[in-house]
């Protein structure tokens, strides 16, 4: 067995761990082959960092796919081979696949909460996974298990064990994942964006994690991800894909410092990057205009768990308390991580769910509205969802859903609203031809600008834009931020952004709040916030974004020891409001604990 | 809703449903199977050779045993001598009318149910779940029985007692069908737009409900000619002489050894009728849905 001695053989060897060659991917979709992956060839050394960069559509995953044998029914390896230590693993029957698989290939996705079992214990997977590859008795597995719990770091090892993946957060169970993955030192680790459903905090540490393991294990590692900034932290060396072929390989620092290819250069230029915010600088609308939207001491709470009469022991503070307002022609930013409330406030300003307080738009409060004013007050506020295809009727023409709302407001004759919404088709960028054609007809980027057209149509004074472009490629998010941008020059329609993206907010808003457990921590100017940043948790939110650039070399991250705290309070325990200090000129900042 | 059907863009013309139904093969011999069997029923008076009840004298043989098929007899005759075709003919009226009117009935009285409780929610939404998780427990053919006896048992009692069993189940699926399609975003965002409930019901609801509906109804044609078939059997469903697929089964499935074709002509006819609902109605689901354009 060859393999065998050369996967003991010290890192660094001559010969390469993984070499690609000419890998062809094709799926067969009613009766015609179409490529997905085209004559793809790179190569692998031990312990070094690949990271396979794309945007959607470019064959990455398939590539990925392809290497682990897990490719779909219709979709097959034509021709080339994926050689790991000199064994063709495309060619491999599958039970000999199955052995290799987790034991030398291993692979982390995107989703950890859809890889693990959601009816088994964390303890029971890892060990299943460790005795399906190696004759161990249960004792032996388990010791295992915890040993590589501790490796990722996990606390309280023997605890998770007895655990199953809901009581763990997002991080936690990603961490088990690659604790999974690990156990078994594998000499090639696949990860399928593994940090891409991860927040900024959450990814920083798993990346580094990730590095720091490598760096003991000598594993070689895969990255696929979208993220420029990602690949620039964590890779050593870089191949950009795009429509299943190979654009451009570089070692990171010369991919970044000098691109060779258009491609490249495009996509690099689109990502969002901090601190380029200030060249857009354009003055602040004033401040004694009415404002379009207030908010002054809203609520949003949701009880949860039934004691023995039924009744809610506990209570949800999503949001707890906010206030601010957004003023005529003005981006509004909201930012913070999952689970912070930042959607929740939008949807009950756009009234999706019941709030306390006081919430008004245009001068009208919300809670004192009829049915008929509830319906007019939806002709000055529209929402723009972070999914086209799921805010999009899948059963109605785009034609329909953009001329829908003046449909619902009664307004113009049919044929008025057909021209209105032809106008609104050229206006963001689509031509009015393609009004008979249905949502899964068209790419992401042209799902959100219908999107965008149809939250026009009724020409509102604010539009939500809830994570509206966080689901899109970089270089479609540029263009749709850019269209965003050119509608409020011409219409002096006001936006609320809600984004988890430090960099893309730092783009395109005038002002923001920071959002923690349902409160605001920080507010202010967009050069306040980001120029000046004084909470420790808006400090901690800008120093975890990943930044585009290999040379930059940044001080390693002080990580939280405790678990995240949660928003779910006893019911009669409300949780400490915090109090905002105005520090000057408008930036609000919150007590630090 | 007037200025709904006739709003800018129409979707697909029916005429291109139609037309892209057609060119299906299983959809086209879907519908020539139901067409000969509504002909069929409907112009039985003229293409019966004989009556349904009548007991022919040459219908038996000297033994007194049911003739097979062949000769003047299509189908060979029953135990009583009576032309078997005429009875399949005649029958066929009895079954269409359960299988399509009832289980018609049926499918309309759950997805109103279904949806209702799953729109509306709250304590309707309740009353009416628990109402159909008890008429679910309550076995279907004791209440059937109980209401044909309560009744003068006749062919649109039958058909009404099959409807008011056979809803359950259909309301079951539409509403956890209509939950979860409420929670999707597409039905917030019309929210956002102002959308009254009744356009979000009609527009928004109903439409992504068709294909559920459509596999329901289809599949319910072969239960609930059965169930009129048990009816018929335990005495208290279509009444003798008058003839229908599932009694004529009934009646003659002790001499089955004897006269296997009284069993086997009505039972195959049963299914065949099914099967062809099951793929117009399959076919239909497929041509009506635009995710699935340019798939045929």
């Amino acid at each position: 067995m060859t393999t065998a001695q050369s996967a003991t053989a010290p890192s660094g060897a001559a010969d390469p761990l993984l070499s690609v060659r000419d890998l062809t991917v094709t799926v067969k979709d009613r009766g015609i082959i179409r490529p997905l992956v085209a004559d793809l060839s790179f190569e692998l050394a031990a312990g070094e960092t690949l990271a396979i960069a794309g945007e959607s559509g470019s064959g990455k995953s398939i590539t990925s796919l392809a290497i682990m044998g897990l490719l779909p029914n219709n979709v097959s390896v034509t021709s080339g081979q994926a050689l790991l230590e000199g064994t063709d693993l495309p060619s491999l029957p599958e039970r000999q696949m199955r052995a290799w698989r987790g034991a030398r290939v291993a692979m982390i996705f995107q989703e950890p909460m859809t890889s693990l079992n959601p009816v088994h214990t964390i303890g029971s997977q890892m060990t299943e996974v460790i005795r399906a590859h190696e004759a161990v008795s249960i004792g032996a597995a388990r010791a295992a298990s915890i040993e590589a719990l501790r490796k990722v770091r996990i606390p309280e090892p023997e605890r998770r064990m007895k655990q199953y993946p809901h009581e763990l957060s997002g991080g936690m169970r990603q961490r088990v994942m690659i604790a999974m993955a690990l156990a078994l030192r594998p000499s090639l680790l696949i990860a399928d964006e593994p940090t891409t459903a991860l927040d900024v905090t959450v990814q920083r540490e798993v990346l580094e994690l990730l590095r720091d393991l490598q760096k003991e294990t000598g594993t070689a590692i895969i990255l696929i991800t979208h993220d420029m900034g990602v690949v620039a932290e964590c890779a050593d060396r870089v191949v950009v894909m795009r429509h299943g072929r190979m654009v451009e390989t570089a070692p990171v620092n010369q991919l970044f410092s000098a691109p060779s290819h258009d491609y490249t250069r495009a996509l690099l230029a689109a990502v969002p990057r901090l601190g380029t915010g200030a060249r857009r600088a354009k003055p602040l609308p004033p401040v004694t205009n009415a404002p379009v939207a207030k908010l002054v001491n809203a609520r949003v709470h949701f009880d949860i768990g039934a004691n023995f009469f039924g009744r809610p022991t506990h209570r949800v503070h999503a949001v707890e308390g906010i206030s601010f307002d957004i003023r005529p022609g003005e981006t509004f930013g909201l930012v913070g991580e999952s689970g912070c409330g930042k959607s929740t406030v939008a949807k009950s300003l756009a009234g999706l769910v019941p709030h306390q307080g006081h919430i008004e738009v245009d001068g009208q409060a919300l809670t004192a509205l009829t049915t008929q004013g509830k319906r007019d007050i939806c002709r000055n506020i529209q929402m723009v969802f972070q999914d086209p295809m799921a805010a999009l009727d899948p059963r109605m023409t785009v034609g329909e859903a953009v001329s829908e709302p003046l449909l619902i407001h009664g307004i113009g004759t049919a044929k008025e609203r057909h021209a209105c919404a032809a106008e609104l088709f050229d206006r963001v960028g689509l031509t009015p031809e393609q009004m008979s054609r249905y949502p899964h007809e068209f790419s992401g980027g042209q799902r959100q600008r219908i999107c965008v057209a149809r939250a026009l149509a009724l020409k509102p004074k604010l539009i939500i834009c809830d994570e509206s472009v966080s689901a899109l490629d970089v270089s479609v998010q540029s263009q749709v931020l850019q269209l965003l941008e050119e509608l409020q020059r011409e219409t002096d329609v006001s936006y609320l952004f809600i984004s988890h993206d430090m960099a893309v907010v730092e783009n395109v808003v005038d002002r923001l709040a920071v959002m923690y457990l349902g409160q605001i921590v920080e507010m202010g100017t967009r050069d306040q916030v980001f120029g000046d940043p004084r909470h420790s948790y808006t400090k901690r939110l800008l120093d975890a974004v990943p930044i585009p650039d290999p040379a930059r070399k940044r001080q390693p991250y002080a990580r939280p020891t405790t678990e995240i705290p949660s928003p779910i309070h006893r019911i009669g325990t409300p949780p400490d409001r915090l109090k905002l200090h105005n520090v000057g000129d408008g930036h609000f900042v919150a007590d630090d604990h | 809703m007037a200025d709904l059907t006739q709003s800018l863009t129409a979707p697909a013309p029916p005429a291109g449903a139609l037309r892209r139904l057609l060119r299906r093969k299983l959809a086209l011999f879907g519908l020539a199977i139901i067409a000969l069997v509504v002909g069929g029923a409907i112009f039985a008076p003229w293409i019966a050779p004989f009556a349904p009840d009548e007991q022919l004298f040459e219908g038996l043989t000297l033994f007194g045993e049911p003739m097979p098929p062949g000769g003047d007899f299509l189908m060979g005759t029953d135990l009583l001598g009576r032309d078997l075709f005429t009875r399949m003919l005649y029958g066929a009226q009895t079954s269409l009318l359960i299988g399509v009117v009832a289980n018609g009935v049926a499918l309309l009285i759950g997805t109103f149910v279904g949806v209702l409780a799953g729109f509306l929610r709250g304590w309707v939404g309740a009353v009416l779940m628990r109402f159909t998780d008890l008429m679910m427990a309550f076995p279907a053919l004791l209440l059937a029985i109980c209401l044909a006896a309560i009744f003068q048992p006749s062919l649109w009692i039958v058909a009404m007692v099959i409807a008011l069993v056979n809803w359950v189940q259909t309301a079951r699926v539409v509403y956890t069908e209509t939950t979860s399609l409420s929670e999707r975003e597409f039905i917030a965002a019309e929210r956002t737009l102002g959308a009254s409930r009744t356009r979000i019901l009609f527009k928004h609801i109903l439409p992504h409900l068709v294909p559920t509906l459509i596999v329901w109804g289809t599949l319910g044609i072969s239960v609930t000619v059965l169930l009129e078939a048990t009816l018929s059997f335990l005495g208290v469903g279509v009444q003798p002489p008058t003839p229908s697929w599932g009694n004529i089964i009934f009646e003659n499935q002790t001499y089955f050894q004897a006269a296997p074709w009284l069993v086997f002509i009505p039972g195959a006819a049963i299914l065949l009728l099914a099967l062809a609902f099951n793929l117009v109605g399959d076919a239909l689901r497929d041509v009506l849905d635009p995710t699935q354009r340019g798939n045929d």
